[in-house]
């Protein structure tokens, strides 16, 4: 298995920065704007750019989890059901400008499924989505509003955006030839917390 | 949120057909798992499409109100589709066995049973039968773990960490499926249990179940965190008087009073519902504060979501 850096922490967090700048630019006022993170990376990624707002701008969104599994359409090929993580949006949704933040946009079949559960809990105003790396290889019409980075794939390949509480490091990688497809829990990620990308 | 289940094995039951059959870490695992259904149920839309594409036949052979109700509703939550089969209205009026029954059934493509009759074992013989994955709603005396599953759920909202909890049942313990699951499963999860009631509604091997065993419910309620009053099942004791002298009595003895709740202010009230007023619980602790029955029959069908959430994934592999 051959592993590559695309991006260390110090770019992720100039990317969060210029995120978090893009999401407020259309704004006046922003209170109506709300971040909702996907689990279980897209929560922490939520998170850092929710704080860089408050940091840079004095007011910190309402801010939410979304776990889609209730809502997936490929897990019915697994042999076990996938364990559901926590959905929590401490807020009303109606009317409200919703940003749905993910590590990875890949197949949109994952966003597609967070449309459907965020209908769930009422209309917003509009939704708008946010990856940190956008692989391309949809297999759905839908796609990103906010893109950290665009990194051109091979669908053998694998994209792992790293977060510092699960991974031990914020970084993104390229790993071809998986061992384990099951996207982004790779074992020997997190029995290495400190991974080097191979010579 | 992953709670105490994560790192353990992945769940990989196929039925649900009591909880001897099921470890502690089976029983957490599902236990986590019915606090995501649980917010479900919270949500202005509370609908979610996981199990469109399933089919789900619940065979009561026995009546039963609140626990079909709750399949059903935890059913439709989930997009399945759902068949109701009652013996009252069937072809087991005109003789056809279980067996035939459930085969004939079972041809019309189902994936998943929930089955409730008199006898104990039902669900046990159906698993020989069919193979869909069969979830017990309740088997004569024997087992009625979604029950004992929701009690736990309910319990855990208050002290999350049931170890070392004291848990006491109080009544007919010798008629109860609810009482033998909740023991089980209780004991697995290194709650305290305890049953208390007339001599006349105790097991003689009662002990052999590892619980305490009280004759005054004074002691009991004094001991114990939660008090599981135990619906005195008129059906099954010929009218209701002949293991005990009457029902005035009954309460007079066991009937939790809102004297016990001043006298002892810590134990929470739950009751398996249907509650006869007047007998188990003065009517005043029904409806008091300190009664958590309402959030039973609600954390019911979250918990009976997760059941076939979790067992529907090894849908027709064997």
């Amino acid at each position: 298995m051959k592993r590559a850096r695309i991006l260390s922490g110090e770019d992720l967090k100039r990317t969060y920065l210029r995120l978090a700048h893009q999401f407020l630019e259309p704004f006046d006022d922003p209170q109506s704007l709300a971040l909702i993170g996907m689990q279980t990376r897209g929560v922490y990624i939520g998170q850092r750019i929710s704080s860089i707002i408050e940091d840079q701008f004095g007011w910190k969104p309402d801010f939410g989890m979304l776990d889609v599994t209730f809502y997936r359409d490929d897990f019915r090929t697994k042999g076990s059901m996938p364990e559901v993580k926590a959905s929590e949006i401490p807020f009303d949704i109606e009317e409200r400008d919703i940003i749905l933040i993910d590590d990875v946009f890949y197949t949109g079949r994952t966003v597609r499924s967070a449309m459907d559960a965020l209908m769930g809990y009422g209309r917003p105003r509009s939704i708008r989505f946010c990856c940190v790396v956008d692989r391309g290889h949809r297999e759905l019409p839908v796609m990103a509003d906010y893109v950290g980075k665009m990194i051109p794939t091979h669908e053998r390949e694998e994209v792992r955006v790293l977060v510092e509480e699960l991974d031990g490091e914020d970084a993104v990688y390229v790993v071809s030839e998986p061992l384990n497809p099951s996207h982004p829990l790779n074992p020997s990620l997190q029995s290495n917390p400190n991974p080097r990308p191979s010579p | 949120m992953g709670g105490q289940a994560k790192g353990s094995t992945p769940f990989a039951q196929k039925h649900l057909l009591g909880l001897a059959d099921y470890s502690a870490a089976d029983i957490l695992y599902v236990l986590d798992q019915a606090k995501m259904f649980r917010e479900v149920l919270d949500r202005p839309v509370p609908k979610i499409p996981t199990l469109r594409d399933k089919t789900i036949v619940n065979l009561f052979y026995e009546n039963s109100t609140r626990t079909r109700l709750s399949f059903e509703l935890a059913q439709k939550r989930m997009g399945a589709d759902v068949v109701n089969f009652s013996a009252g209205t069937s072809s087991t009026k005109k003789g056809e066995s279980l067996k035939d029954t459930i085969r004939n059934i079972s041809s019309m493509k189902i994936d998943m049973v929930v089955s409730r009759h008199e006898s104990p074992g039902v669900p046990h013989f159906l698993t020989r039968c069919v193979d869909a994955t069969i979830i017990n709603a309740g088997d004569g005396a024997h087992e009625h773990p979604t029950q004992a599953l929701l009690d736990m759920f309910t319990m855990r909202q208050l002290a999350p960490d049931l170890r070392g909890k004291r848990v006491v049942m109080i009544g007919d313990i010798a008629h109860s499926r609810v009482v033998r699951s909740n023991i089980i499963g209780l004991r697995k999860v290194g709650a305290e249990v305890m049953v208390c009631g007339p001599k006349s509604l105790m097991p003689l091997d009662v002990r052999s179940l590892g619980v305490e065993v009280s004759f005054d419910l004074e002691e009991a309620l004094g001991w114990c965190d939660f008090a599981m009053a135990l619906r005195i099942q008129m059906e099954r004791m010929n009218g209701g008087t002949d293991l005990f002298p009457s029902l005035r009595e009954y309460h007079e003895l066991f009937g939790i009073k809102m004297a016990h709740l001043e006298r002892y202010p810590d134990f929470t009230v739950m009751h398996p519902g249907p509650v006869n007023r007047g007998v188990e619980l003065e009517s005043d602790v029904a409806d008091s504060d300190r009664a958590v029955i309402l959030n039973q029959v609600t954390n019911g069908v979250a918990v009976r979501m997760a059941v076939m959430y979790l067992l529907s994934g090894g849908l027709r592999t064997g």
